[in-house]
């Protein structure tokens, strides 16, 4: 695969969110906090309804990241966390190449990525290393 | 102190799954692992001990974000079958003025990756802050 900076690929769209998305990652991760899939204790925490888990938008950008570059290439996954995401969200995930640097083990492509709402609100930007 | 974990196949397509991927790569039975997966490890391996490093932060858990994670490998992404050897520290800590007012308390968390022969294959970078007030709905 080449690559060169400025390329971007299809964006992909993950959603509805539902809670059971939500649960199922909760399982798979081990994150049982109470606020992601407890009404009654979100509700009691003063938010509207559950929210989901900053590192499942992780993981669906990952996903998104990996069906891009390849599941074996990827070196580093850097995600930052900005706004939260609830049940109902459409989640879309777009990338650009910000560098390709050669190595002796290849070239290592740089990744901006971004998982923003259906409002326009960014849920989470990240940055990803992949050796090609 | 440092606890063991093992990258199991199951564990890794039921991960992929939750997060809606569908390659092959994490359904063989040497499947390499989604990048953001051990964040697992903490969660299913740590000993109730290693919630020290926690204690040893000292944040008020009701007011504690998860602003950052990042994750670095070293080589080979680790595998199905492998067993890997975790240890978490408290890294840098550092405070900013916040933008309602008050302190916000940063704090980073590194968990080491390491493989049978001592060699670092992955490490985690998890940054903690806890906000001046309690969080709000964005």
């Amino acid at each position: 695969m080449r690559v060169t900076v400025g390329d971007t690929t299809e964006p992909r769209s993950f959603g509805p969110i539902t809670r059971t998305d939500i649960v199922l990652y909760a399982g798979a991760s081990g994150d049982f906090n109470p606020i992601h899939h407890d009404e009654t204790f979100a509700t009691g925490a003063g938010f509207p309804t559950v929210f989901s888990i900053g590192m499942f938008q992780a993981a669906l950008l990952a996903t998104f990241a990996t069906d891009w570059l390849g599941t074996e290439n990827v070196r580093r996954f850097g995600v930052r966390f900005k706004e939260q995401v609830w049940p109902g969200d459409e989640l879309t995930c777009t990338g650009i190449v910000t560098k390709v640097e050669p190595t002796d083990e290849g070239e290592l492509v740089v990744v901006e990525l971004n998982c923003t709402r259906q409002t326009g609100g960014v849920a989470i930007v990240g940055t990803a290393s992949f050796l090609l | 102190m440092s606890y063991e974990v093992p990258i199991e196949r199951g564990k890794i397509r039921e991960f992929a799954r939750s997060a809606k991927s569908t390659q092959t790569a994490y359904d063989r039975a040497a499947a390499v692992i989604p990048p953001t997966f051990l964040t697992t490890a903490r969660n299913f391996w740590a000993p109730p001990a290693d919630d020290g490093v926690l204690d040893e932060l000292g944040f008020d858990l009701a007011r504690l974000l998860h602003g950052e994670e990042e994750f670095e490998f070293f080589g080979a992404l680790p595998s199905a079958g492998e067993v890997l050897h975790a240890h978490t520290r408290l890294g840098d800590r550092w405070e900013k003025e916040g933008k309602r007012g008050g302190v916000m308390k940063f704090a980073r968390l590194v968990t080491e990756f390491r493989d049978g022969a001592g060699a670092l294959v992955a490490e985690q970078r998890t940054t903690l802050v806890e906000t001046a007030r309690p969080p709000k709905v964005s």
